[in-house]
């Protein structure tokens, strides 16, 4: 049993402290909100040393011959290279860069899945789709991410703050922030890749120093209440209508869908229009797109995902005290 | 001498390219010009030939800007006259193909039009690009394409900059014309920006048939924005740009910029005026591909451009 603020025990939970986080930026290269956030701190980190932030906070660049170029990958996407058959495949010297990479920062910030794991991962991205402020995780039970994010939502009010899970298992989990314990992607856009927008720095710097001071209190002995999270859950994607033959797009994302992401998506809504003119309508249960027209699904034949609008209940949450 | 006889008669326009995938990530013109290679019958006209053309077909294979050098940039002199031996970047040895396929650059030989279909991330809506303030069939061809896409706006772009002027892949035809239609980001096809894009080339090409057909086109005048200085980020003594375009500016192209308007926001927060004496007209304001140029945006200035009335030359 806890006591909340108000003096009610309630069934709430006590979990252990945060000690340490990390914020990775530059997971892919031409996302560049995070490229500066990361340097903009390391900045501040070389300006007034370690106490430039309440919590101890590693800032890495994860793919930094990516961000050297200006790519989303040398080799191989790295945001799919943490799963457990590829964290554990042996090293050759025709690994891709990614594999490698994704490796060392396993050894930095992991082991993943073992206790010596960093405390949370807030991995930084941007999308060319129009999804505000999105966090996203994988499993619908992580108390601590859940109360950050619900955190971020009340503090956070010039864009909308969504959160999207995954509910994948931890070990199949194949993204960075799965390597430490309670570990969350920041996605922010939209923003053309290779551009870096201040309107859209300025929120997912805001989003992360939000989480650094979550995790200050928590560690400090608030309690936060518990309550109810709206939440996405991905349920599947839809690819762009293509020619048989050639594989190359025959349609573009419909004007009326283009930009709304996280709308209900109910049957007869135009989704594509073709190139002749013909619109192409949902036909399915009624569900919620995004990741709409992100640039960097094109070659992995996602043209949105769909998601299920779930409420979360979350249970209030306080430190665990020694 | 009377305004009639202020015509000037021209040759006609028979032989038109368009040129899509000059840089391989703008997504409008690929698709475009891929579209009409396959079923050409939306761009015939009567009276002239019109190629779609992919310029820079490995670019577009790997949906990045280029491979070696930028392809836009590559049609200078020293390129295009270089020998032909190993080891030339891919673009020089594509710019002296398209050089011989639709020049020689200079020569009556050359393509009388090519229109180049570019795309960018900044906010320019649909923006045609001239390199010729004489150039009297590109003005009056401008002039109607902007009076048919009414009341859509459509900016004209004016480079006659003797050092910001560049050699571009469309300069190898008599009269060039870049089509940049944004935003739209690098890698993506926005079906407003598509359609936007398809119907300038439709008045585009029904303006030169008539033209062709020997219809005359009154004296005109056409409002353009030509380019002054390139503004480059705020950078450190690494080259690393320490500010990002300021709020107040992001998306504001074509808006005037006064002395003393916001410009830059640092990465800790702080603004940066713009502190130049007269209004300009920015644009191509945080454009991706220009991070690498030195240009976060340009300024330009408000100018009215007269032509003559102009028609067919009779043979």
């Amino acid at each position: 049993m806890i006591l909340t603020e108000e003096g009610r025990e309630e069934r709430g939970k006590s979990l252990f402290s945060l000690a340490r986080m990390a914020v990775s930026g530059g997971t892919h290269g031409n996302e560049l909100s995070g490229v500066y956030v990361v340097q903009e701190m390391e900045r501040q980190r070389k300006e007034t040393g370690e106490h430039a932030w309440p919590i101890p906070v590693t800032t890495v660049l994860s793919n930094p011959r990516a961000v050297k170029e200006c790519r989303r990958y040398i080799d191989k996407d790295i945001n799919r290279c943490f799963n457990r058959a590829t964290l554990s495949s042996p090293i050759t010297d025709s690994s891709p860069y990614e594999v490698r990479r994704a490796q060392e920062l396993n050894n930095l910030l992991g082991p993943k899945g073992s206790t010596d794991a960093i405390d949370l991962i807030c991995d930084l991205h941007n999308t060319t789709a129009n999804m505000g402020l999105t966090l996203i995780h994988y499993t619908t039970s992580d108390w601590v991410t859940l109360h950050i994010c619900k955190y971020l939502q009340t503090k956070i009010t010039k864009v909308p703050v969504r959160v999207l899970v995954l509910d994948v298992p931890i070990s199949d989990a194949y993204s960075l922030e799965s390597v430490s314990k309670h570990g969350f992607s920041i996605e922010v856009g939209p923003q053309p890749h290779g551009v870096v927008r201040a309107d859209i720095y300025t929120i997912m710097k805001e989003a992360v120093d939000l989480t650094i001071d979550w995790i200050h209190k928590f560690n400090s002995g608030t309690v936060f209440e518990g309550g109810d999270v709206e939440a996405f859950k991905l349920i599947k994607s839809v690819d762009y209508p293509r020619d048989p033959k050639t594989r190359t797009l025959t349609a573009a994302i419909h004007p009326h869908l283009q930009d709304r992401d996280f709308c209900l998506l109910k049957q007869g809504d135009p989704l594509f229009l073709s190139f002749s003119g013909e619109t192409v309508k949902y036909e399915e249960e009624p569900l919620h797109p995004f990741f709409i027209n992100e640039a960097a699904y094109y070659e992995k034949e996602i043209a949105f995902h769909l998601g299920k609008k779930m409420m979360l209940t979350i249970p209030s949450v306080q430190v665990q005290k020694d | 001498m009377s305004s009639r006889t202020n015509i000037s008669c021209l040759q006609e326009a028979k032989r038109v390219a368009i040129f899509g995938g000059t840089h391989g990530n703008e997504m409008s013109g690929i698709t475009l010009v891929n579209m009409w290679i396959q079923n050409s019958a939306e761009i015939e006209r009567n009276g002239l030939v019109v190629k779609p053309f992919i310029s820079n077909p490995r670019a577009v294979e790997k949906c990045t800007r280029y491979i070696d050098t930028d392809l836009n940039r590559a049609f200078t002199p020293e390129n295009l006259s270089a020998p032909d031996v190993e080891g030339l970047p891919y673009e020089v040895q594509r710019a002296k193909e398209i050089n011989r396929m639709f020049g020689p650059k200079g020569s009556s030989d050359a393509y009388d039009a090519i229109f180049d279909l570019h795309n960018t991330t900044s906010n320019m809506g649909s923006t045609l690009i001239l390199e010729s303030s004489t150039d009297l069939f590109n003005l009056q061809m401008v002039h109607y394409i902007k009076k048919a896409m009414v009341p859509h706006t459509c900016s004209v772009l004016l480079n006659e900059h003797p050092q910001l002027k560049y050699s571009t892949t469309r300069s190898v035809a008599k009269h060039p014309i870049g089509l940049e239609v944004g935003p739209q980001p690098q890698g993506v096809l926005r079906s407003n920006v598509f359609e936007s894009m398809r119907t300038i080339l439709k008045h585009a090409l029904d303006f030169i048939e008539l033209f062709n057909s020997g219809v005359e086109f009154p004296p005109c005048t056409v409002d353009v924005f030509r380019v002054q200085e390139r503004m480059d980020y705020p950078r450190d003594t690494n080259g690393n740009i320490t500010a990002m375009v300021h709020p107040h500016l992001q998306d504001c192209d074509w808006e005037p910029l006064n002395r003393g308007d916001p410009m830059f926001l640092t990465f800790d927060g702080r603004t940066v005026l713009y502190e130049g004496a007269n209004t300009v007209y920015p644009t191509f304001i945080n454009e991706a591909a220009y991070y690498e140029k030195q240009q976060a945006f340009m300024t330009t200035c408000r100018e009215i451009l007269a032509a003559y009335a102009i028609r067919k030359a009779c043979k």
